[in-house]
């Protein structure tokens, strides 16, 4: 029997979020005065909670490592947010929406938590819609929406290609809102460095002001995690550059199960990597699968000619090109799920039929969008983003094809948590990104945005309430006691240790070396052999940082070197986590991909009668062993089956 | 597309401790640089080199890089976000930059922007304008369904165009009068073009509008060197229709 309690209600799934409402403890406004919550991370997940949680009464104190708020890199979110409205009239439905993501996410994803998300999705895009957010707009005035990938309907709204940006604009607009009001106190450029646990219970945290270096004790009645994912362990993805998996991780270190981290989506249309001084990759929204076509030479010796740049993707016929997914996915097309499509892409060009210098690209094709619509549709709809594509390599998308290529883009694993979002400490919550409970194996386009801000808005402010209504005893948190004390005097221990090596190599060279690891032996694709070898490499470059980092400048300073260091710290170490979860998981599902466990057609493999849990891992030491919890996931609903998208 | 490599540059930085110290300036050379690397990726060669040689490296903002988060700013070569049209310093490329040049490196010059270090300033003011009324007062739940609101497509669009700004701060740091119009424009209008926006929309311009002139932004003299440096291209018809918001309140 497992020791981990998943506390999924009782009853017939579309009652269970009700039936649970009903149930669970509220905070009365009087007491709700006398409770404070700490929030790190202000991305759709942290903004729309900390506002949210204001509104309702708390005192919030907000952390993010930005200048600002609205820098926090759901930002840089494309394509767009799902929501079960059926303004389309094209049969939608929650049910359908809650079947699509546990399919995406081949069945590696818990049944209530994602219908629960299906449920509150609508009032997401109301609630937007009265902050102010410019959705499109049909002519007659209605909300407008385009299809994503993995999926037979219309659910997305967006606006433009910057939808992510809107939708943070709107949460950063409610935040300010308490902020002027007084209800939520707001610390930017500071980084939580530890969290403070008192009788088992989190309490509070130490976080550095990344101005002056001064390291601070903040005290709470319960933590909120909501700083993302972990891309960023692979050093190249679309994260942003200062995107980290830090504050999870020490929570991780302090008792939180940290649960499925070898999910980790690669998303199909990115722009391809050039050169070795790359410093992170551009995505190229899912939304331009609906009118770009994805495909390749289909002759060997064109592929040569346009890797010598001998010839052009126009000089190449029609009858000549592979439109690779059409032929192998007749009724998803382009619009297959992102891990079907990236695994495509793979394969075409590890058989040789890559079309850049490194071999290690493919096209997405706007011709036939332009001759069916008009260059103008096709400008208002993504010009933004044909912008930033000519902007990055200099050639024009209205003229060439795109040239893409998968790369890292987000987690689906993290903390685990329980149905109220709790993790296995009491009083300390993942949300959004951070935590894993949502996506399973594989996250389809516009549902991130859709969680972090249904977790936000909708979820935690209710789930929450369950646990602070018993500590309304607990006076305001003593951030002078003792473990305090020695929690201060622990991370002040380990940023000294960083800045003492004195080596002779900057933190960025580690963190290049580990993404290198992490993408040639744990990523599209992964086997034992390459798994282990990945973990004995990962454990001693773990050596190396410790004996050869350079950290330059001063402690108590702006130093973003040493942010970077303990960063890259906590990286080699999840990264080793990632290695070993992706070892133990011998399967294939979704993004996790191992060579041992496909079909005949190469697909994915998945192994329920072994496998269908979610991995909890429970740390031991850094250097010891972790112990693996298994988070059985029942299926009463939906029928497991084969994931198929031909 | 074989980008060319510039084999010697010189890129001449603003150092200043922190915000007390007195800053100057400090020229240092790069080899070998792909013009098809990015500007901030040239910046991470020249900090590398900096690490290595002993040195401390360039303090400057940066996070997405690709243009939307609106942390990098920098000046350079008399330009807030560089040569380049349309862009932000993360998305401009060397391929801007010919053999042998001089690069000029400076943080946003706006006294409401104290510099931090280097490069790197302090753009809180903007947090301040945005929490004096940048908002459509709704608690979360209660919303009506998102469809009750109609709104013409023109409409979405025009509001959409304010709503692009990523508050990078360049429209003030290329002003000669240091003035934020543009970005609490961009503000304003977008909630002006919308009906939800209605309600407030008399305290929302004049609560703004104060809390920038407290914080000592200039005047705007409409010579519309703003709109110029924008990298997302909001047009200072925005600032007309603030005006028009300011006289309405």
């Amino acid at each position: 029997m497992s020791i981990l309690n998943s506390k999924v209600p009782e009853g017939a799934i579309a009652e269970k979020w009700s039936n649970h409402k009903a149930a669970i403890k509220v905070v009365s406004p009087a007491n709700k005065r006398k409770l404070e919550v700490i929030v790190i991370g202000t991305g759709l997940a942290g903004a729309s909670a900390a506002a949210s949680l204001s509104e309702l009464g708390y005192n919030v104190k907000s952390f993010c490592y930005q200048e600002s708020p609205r820098r926090a890199h759901s930002i840089a979110a494309q394509g767009g947010i799902n929501a079960a409205k059926n303004y389309q009239n094209d049969n939608d439905s929650v049910y359908r929406l809650f079947y699509d993501t546990i399919k995406g996410g081949d069945y590696r994803s818990r049944e209530a938590n994602v219908h629960r998300l299906a449920e509150v999705s609508p009032n997401i895009i109301d609630q937007c819609v009265a902050q102010g957010v410019p959705f499109a707009r049909e002519y007659g005035g209605l909300l407008s929406n385009r299809s994503f990938g993995g999926v037979l309907v219309s659910r997305t709204f967006y606006a433009r290609g910057q939808t992510g940006q809107q939708l943070l604009l709107g949460a950063y607009s409610a935040l300010n809102r308490q902020i002027a009001a007084g209800g939520v106190k707001m610390y930017p450029r500071h980084e939580m460095i530890d969290l403070v646990k008192i009788d088992g219970k989190a309490r509070g945290i130490i976080a550095r002001d990344l101005v002056t270096g001064e390291l601070k004790r903040f005290g709470a009645h319960a933590v909120v995690i909501a700083s993302g994912g972990y891309s960023n362990v692979f050093f190249l993805s679309t994260n942003a550059m200062g995107s980290n998996a830090s504050a999870s991780w020490v929570c991780y270190k302090k008792g939180a199960f940290f649960a499925n981290p070898c999910y980790v989506q690669i998303h199909p249309t990115c722009i391809p990597v050039h050169g070795s001084q790359q410093s992170k990759l551009t995505l190229m929204s899912e939304s331009l699968r609906n009118d770009g076509r994805v495909w390749a030479p289909k002759k060997l010796e064109d592929a040569e000619k346009l890797r010598a740049g001998l010839i052009g993707p126009n000089d190449i016929s029609d009858e000549d090109r592979d439109f690779y997914l059409e032929r192998r996915y007749p009724s998803y097309g382009n619009l297959v799920p992102r891990d079907v499509a990236s695994r495509a892409s793979k394969e075409v060009c590890d058989a040789g039929f890559g079309v850049n210098s490194e071999g290690k690209a493919v096209y997405l094709d706007f011709k036939y969008a332009i001759e069916r619509l008009g260059q103008e549709t096709i400008e208002k709809r993504y010009g933004n983003l044909f912008q930033m594509y000519e902007k990055i390599t200099d050639v024009d998308p209205y003229k060439e094809p795109m040239q893409i290529y998968p790369a890292i883009h987000y987690t689906m694993g993290g903390t685990w948590v329980d149905y109220n979002l709790m993790t296995t400490i009491p009083g300390l919550y993942a949300i959004g990104e951070a935590n894993f409970s949502d996506h399973g194996a594989n996250r389809l386009g516009a549902s991130a945005l859709m969680q972090g801000l249904a977790d936000g808005y909708f979820v935690l402010p209710y789930t929450i309430g369950d646990y602070l209504a018993g500590e309304i005893m607990v006076p305001k948190i003593d951030t002078n006691s003792e473990e305090f004390e020695v929690a201060e005097k622990g991370v002040k221990a380990r940023l000294e240790q960083l800045f003492n090596i004195k080596g002779k190599t900057p933190a960025d060279y580690f963190h290049k070396k580990l993404g290198l690891i992490m993408w040639d032996q744990v990523g599209m694709t992964r086997n034992a052999e390459g798994l282990n070898l990945a973990i004995k490499e990962i454990q001693a470059l773990r050596a190396e940082f410790y004996t050869d980092l350079l950290v330059p400048g001063e402690l108590k300073n702006v130093n973003p070197e040493l942010e970077k260091a303990s960063r890259v710290a906590d990286f080699i170490e999840l990264g080793e986590l990632l290695a070993r979860d992706a070892l133990s998981r011998e399967e294939s599902c979704g993004g996790h991909f191992r060579e041992e466990s496909s079909t005949e057609e190469g697909e994915a493999k998945r192994d329920d009668e072994n496998f269908a849990y979610a991995a909890a891992w429970e740390f031991n030491g850094v250097d010891q062993e972790p112990t693996l919890h298994k988070d059985e996931l029942h299926f009463e609903t939906i029928h497991l089956t084969q994931r198929s998208y031909k | 597309m074989a980008d060319k490599i510039l084999s010697k540059i010189h890129v001449k930085v603003w150092r200043q401790n922190n915000p007390k110290s007195k800053g100057k300036f400090e020229t240092y050379t790069i080899e070998n640089i792909s013009q098809g690397n990015s500007f901030l990726e040239m910046m991470d060669i020249l900090n590398d080199q900096l690490i290595r040689e002993g040195k401390d490296p360039v303090a400057f903002d940066h996070d997405c890089r690709e243009g939307i988060c609106g942390s990098c700013s920098l000046y350079i070569n008399g330009h807030a976000h560089g040569p380049d049209s349309q862009v932000t310093t993360c998305q401009l490329h060397m391929r801007k930059f010919h053999e042998g040049q001089t690069i000029t490196v400076e943080p946003w010059r706006v006294g409401a922007f104290p510099v931090i270090k280097d490069v790197m300033v302090d753009r809180s003011a903007f947090e301040k304008i945005q929490q004096a009324g940048g908002f459509i007062s709704v608690n979360t739940g209660g919303a009506p369904d998102g469809n009750t609101i109609l709104i013409s497509q023109l409409d979405a669009e025009e509001a959409m165009d304010a709503a692009t700004c990523i508050g990078c701060g360049a429209c003030a740091a290329t002003c000669k009068n240091s003035s934020a119009m543009l970005f609490l424009a961009a503000k304003v209008s977008h909630f002006a073009k919308l009906p939800q926006g209605q309600v407030e929309a008399k305290t929302r311009a004049k609560s703004m509008y104060a809390k920038m002139d407290e914080l000592g932004f200039g005047a705007c003299s409409n010579t519309g060197a703003c709109e110029l440096a924008c990298p997302k291209s909001i047009s200072i018809t925005h600032i007309a229709r603030l005006n028009r918001e300011y006289l309405k309140a």
